[in-house]
């Protein structure tokens, strides 16, 4: 147990935003969320899993819109109030505590002003342990939990609860009802007992994001500041150069789009690319796969290691392309099937990114 | 006729005189002083003595000027001030200022968040709160307060609850109450858009001094003929009355005339801009005569806003950036620099600092105090660190290109002299005449411009139709601004589609400027 004020928020912003591996969001109105929410309310308790009693209701809560949207209305305050109400009810049972859904910008977030502003601890746990672009992509779908009861709520205090035949339907009733209220909304789904969050949960993500902050926060005080951010990562440094161009696609309220390097220092000569979904989805090396999902491919400024998420890609940008471990549990047959490669229409087997990069990887 | 253009930088204040066929007739540097009044007034005579040209013959007098950049990050003379937000129950999770440093946060005397505000299509998000409004002013006008800045959420779509707002403010407050209105400062990101319109509104004491400074200083010289306008930061102009109301609008407007008058004195449209001064090297672009601007947030003194900037690299190179050799035998150049000591630091000019201007006279590349004195210098180190110099500048051309096909450069500023001839990445480097006061001259030849932003779903507005429409409203605002409709051109055209948004909803963005009416 421990408490995360506002230096902390600070960190665990940066974190996350490398965490969500492209996708997720700026980091910036989520965080003024948090920020506001512990000036108002005061500091949050970070639970770890063990903390959290077997039998206790456990609730993820996040946004779902547009960031654009967001980026103008923000939220009102009320929201986490009304999901909490609405949550209890619907379980005859008070909420234990909140946690986050997956490691991003945005929604690393607003957790944390929703555990501030009901006075409840926050676990250190999530169900991504990175950032994926649809609903049924968390290690809870694994373990067999269901998405509803969802509940939503916008700022004006409309609240809506789903109880869906299947999450394809949750999906496509929340985003109609998201649009009608305006475009963004805060929603909880997953709800959980602490046994099964504990069971299928990534545990540690927000400790995590928060040293990964620091570290590039503090990155320039190193002697050698990209060995000292590759050995904090556990990264593998997988290309090196600039951004020569950008292809980008809107389709079914995606990003879709692909993103072409050209070989700097050691790299020079080389060719790289990175195709994305929202989020980055594979990378290749001179036209050889060298990642692919559910496998965390990011991008960082050479210079500063701020994470470049998919929306700020521009040409003439330097970048270094580096491939982090997914959880372990993605990596089963049921999660490769959920979030692996082919489920993006990629053709290929999934191969640990260990492997699969042994040839090109330029640190290990 | 002619048009006069004033520039005051931190250092200096650089005067220019142009005659209606824009050729330069005289161009001259004074020091910038603490009032700015005695300095423009310095320039000004100067420029009059020198050119003899007959002052009622100037009929348009153009001022750019770096105050209201200074006063923010010096956190100085900085009105006291009240914020109004309408966009209750939404917004309310992150109160104004929330992330501000406290230095500057401060200068907010009260704020409120009230009823009101949009969605993004234009719907009602909630009535607007008249009474709650009323009695905010009513709290800071029995405070003493002479300034207000009013945001609403999706002003940039719909601006009716701001305007009813600003109305309603000056019944409460009275008619010279300042009130600054986040529609016609920002763009989409309420939490940058009224950051930038509180600066705004804490700003109108120094647009107050440097609007009457100048004006006075007109009036001392005789120049009564003329129209007066105040550089923007978009490479367009504002009226006097307009800067009165937007001085926030200035802000970096200095990058700005530097690059659009190296355009002018070049003839190029179309290049790579590069301002090499003492300390620091400023990059930034020309993209069909106007500056390129900045798809990021802009931080200015801690605080960030999304208004439009130009897009401005800087690196640590210039005249007087220092050279050193290294024990493996490599070089390197900068960051730190002499900066204003030059004259007495380096080499050439008697110093013990080895400096780029030191190199560039030793490979003779230009003469410049006494050359014997740097004659020791091994001709080798001279040659890697100007080797080194071309490839700080060469990377930095890079990263300003949108594609890798070569693009022309532009070098202005005292300091381009120490740079190579040939750089990779640029198909032709040009150094215009009078490059030293590019700034003044840009200033000097600025047109006036209109913007143009809506969220339109193209599946209820055809795009060719929506598009033919905003043009339109476009090309009105930039004549409203002071444009002759004839020479009114659409300068950027950008519609981005919207992800999630019903049907096909896109962000479109024009913006439209002309020349000048003359006299």
């Amino acid at each position: 147990m421990r408490k995360i004020g506002i230096p902390e928020v600070e960190d665990i912003a940066t974190g996350a935003a490398l965490l969500g591996a492209g996708g997720g969001g700026d980091p910036y109105v989520g965080k003024l969320v948090a920020i506001g929410a512990i000036r108002d309310c005061g500091e949050v308790t970070l639970l770890d899993p063990d903390e959290v009693p077997d039998d206790a209701l456990v609730v993820p809560i996040a946004m779902m819109g547009a960031p654009t949207v967001l980026a103008e209305k923000a939220i009102g305050g009320n929201e986490y109030k009304s999901l909490y109400e609405m949550v209890s009810r619907f379980f005859g049972k008070k909420i234990y505590a909140f946690m986050p859904i997956e490691a991003g910008g945005v929604n690393s977030m607003l957790p944390i002003a929703a555990a501030a502003r009901l006075g409840l601890p926050l676990v250190d746990v999530d169900g991504m342990g990175r950032a994926f672009p649809e609903l049924q992509m968390v290690t809870f779908t694994i373990g067999g939990i269901s998405a509803t009861p969802m509940a939503l709520t916008d700022e004006k205090g409309n609240t809506v609860i789903f109880e869906t035949i299947t999450n394809k339907w949750t999906e496509e009733l929340a985003r109609s009802v998201t649009m009608s209220c305006g475009g963004s909304v805060s929603v909880s789904l997953y709800s959980m007992s602490g046994a099964q969050m504990k069971k299928y949960g990534v545990r540690g993500i927000v400790t995590r994001s928060q040293r990964l902050g620091e570290a590039i926060r503090t990155v320039k005080n190193a002697e050698d500041p990209e060995k000292f951010f590759f050995d904090f990562t556990e990264g593998y440094k997988l290309f090196k150069g600039k951004i020569v161009d950008v292809l980008r696609e809107t389709r079914a309220g995606f990003n879709f789009g692909r993103v072409v390097l050209e070989g700097t220092g050691e790299c020079k000569g080389r060719k790289a690319a990175v195709e994305f979904q929202n989020e980055n989805l594979t990378a290749e090396v001179d036209g050889k796969l060298v990642a692919t999902t559910p496998d965390l491919i990011c991008l960082v400024d050479t210079e500063t290691f701020a994470p470049v998420t998919t929306d700020a890609l521009k040409y003439g940008k330097r970048v270094i392309v580096l491939g982090l471990r997914c959880f372990e549990m993605w990596r089963c047959e049921a999660g490769i099937e959920l979030v692996g490669p082919r489920y993006f229409g990629v053709d290929t087997d999934y191969i640990p990114l260990e492997e699969r990069c042994k040839e090109v990887c330029l640190n290990v | 006729m002619y048009k006069l253009g004033i520039d005051v930088g931190g250092t200096n204040t650089d005067a220019v005189l142009i005659d209606e066929n824009l050729n330069v007739v005289a161009d001259i540097k004074c020091p910038t002083t603490g009032d700015i009044y005695d300095g423009i007034l310095a320039a000004l005579r100067t420029v009059l003595a020198q050119s003899g040209v007959d002052r009622s013959q100037i009929r348009q007098a153009m001022l750019g000027t770096t105050q209201c950049t200074n006063a923010i990050v010096e956190r100085k003379n900085l009105a006291p001030i009240g914020i109004l937000r309408i966009g209750a129950p939404a917004t309310l999770g992150i109160p104004p200022m929330v992330d501000w440093a406290e230095d500057i946060s401060k200068i907010a005397v009260g704020s409120a968040v009230i009823g009101g505000g949009f969605e993004y299509d234009g719907k009602q998000l909630a009535p607007f709160d008249s009474e709650a409004a009323k009695a905010f002013f009513l709290e800071m006008k029995e405070k003493g307060v002479k300034s207000i800045a009013i945001s609403c959420v999706f002003s940039t779509v719909r601006n009716d609850h701001e305007l009813e707002a600003a109305k309603l403010c000056h019944e409460v407050m009275g008619e010279d109450v300042h009130v600054s209105i986040s529609s016609e400062i920002g763009s989409m990101g309420l939490i940058e858009r009224e950051n930038a319109t509180i600066l705004n509104a804490a700003l109108w004491k120094v647009a107050e001094r440097f609007t009457e400074g100048f004006a006075q200083s007109l009036a001392d010289e005789g120049i009564t003929n003329a129209d007066v306008y105040l550089s923007q930061n978009d490479g367009t102009l504002m009226t006097m009355e307009h800067a009165r109301r937007y001085p926030i609008l200035t802000v970096a407007c200095g990058p700005t005339n530097s690059i659009r008058g190296a355009s002018y004195l070049s003839s190029l449209q179309n290049a790579i801009v590069i301002d090499v001064g003492g300390t620091t090297t400023d990059l930034g672009v020309i993209q069909n005569g106007f500056p390129r601007e900045s798809s990021v947030a802009v931080t200015i003194g801690g605080v960030r806003t999304n208004f439009r900037m130009p897009d401005v690299v800087s690196i640590g190179l210039g005249g007087g950036s220092i050279v050193r050799e290294h024990a493996d035998g490599s070089v390197t150049v900068g960051p730190d620099s002499v900066g204003y000591e030059i004259t007495s630091k380096a080499l050439v000019f008697g110093g013990d600092t080895l400096t780029a201007t030191d190199v560039a006279v030793r490979l003779g590349m230009f003469e410049l105090g006494d050359p014997s004195k740097v004659a020791h210098i091994p001709e080798e180190l001279a040659k890697k660190a100007l080797e080194a110099i071309g490839t700080l500048v060469e990377d930095a051309i890079d990263s300003m290109k949108v594609s890798s096909a070569d693009s022309d450069v532009i070098l202005v500023g005292g300091g381009s002299i120490v740079l190579p001839e040939k750089l990779a990445g640029a198909a032709a480097v040009v150094k215009p005449d009078h490059f030293g006061c590019a700034n003044a001259i840009g200033s000097a030849i600025s047109k006036v411009s209109g913007t143009f932003e809506k969220l339109i779903n193209y599946d209820e507005v055809p795009r060719d139709k929506a598009l033919e429409q905003a043009k339109a409203e476009a090309i009105d605002l930039a004549v409203a601004a002071g444009a002759i409709r004839e020479t009114v051109e659409i300068i950027e055209v950008e519609d981005v589609p919207l992800a999630y948004y019903a049907g096909n909803t896109n962000r479109v963005k024009i913006k439209a400027a002309g020349d000048l009416a003359g006299n």
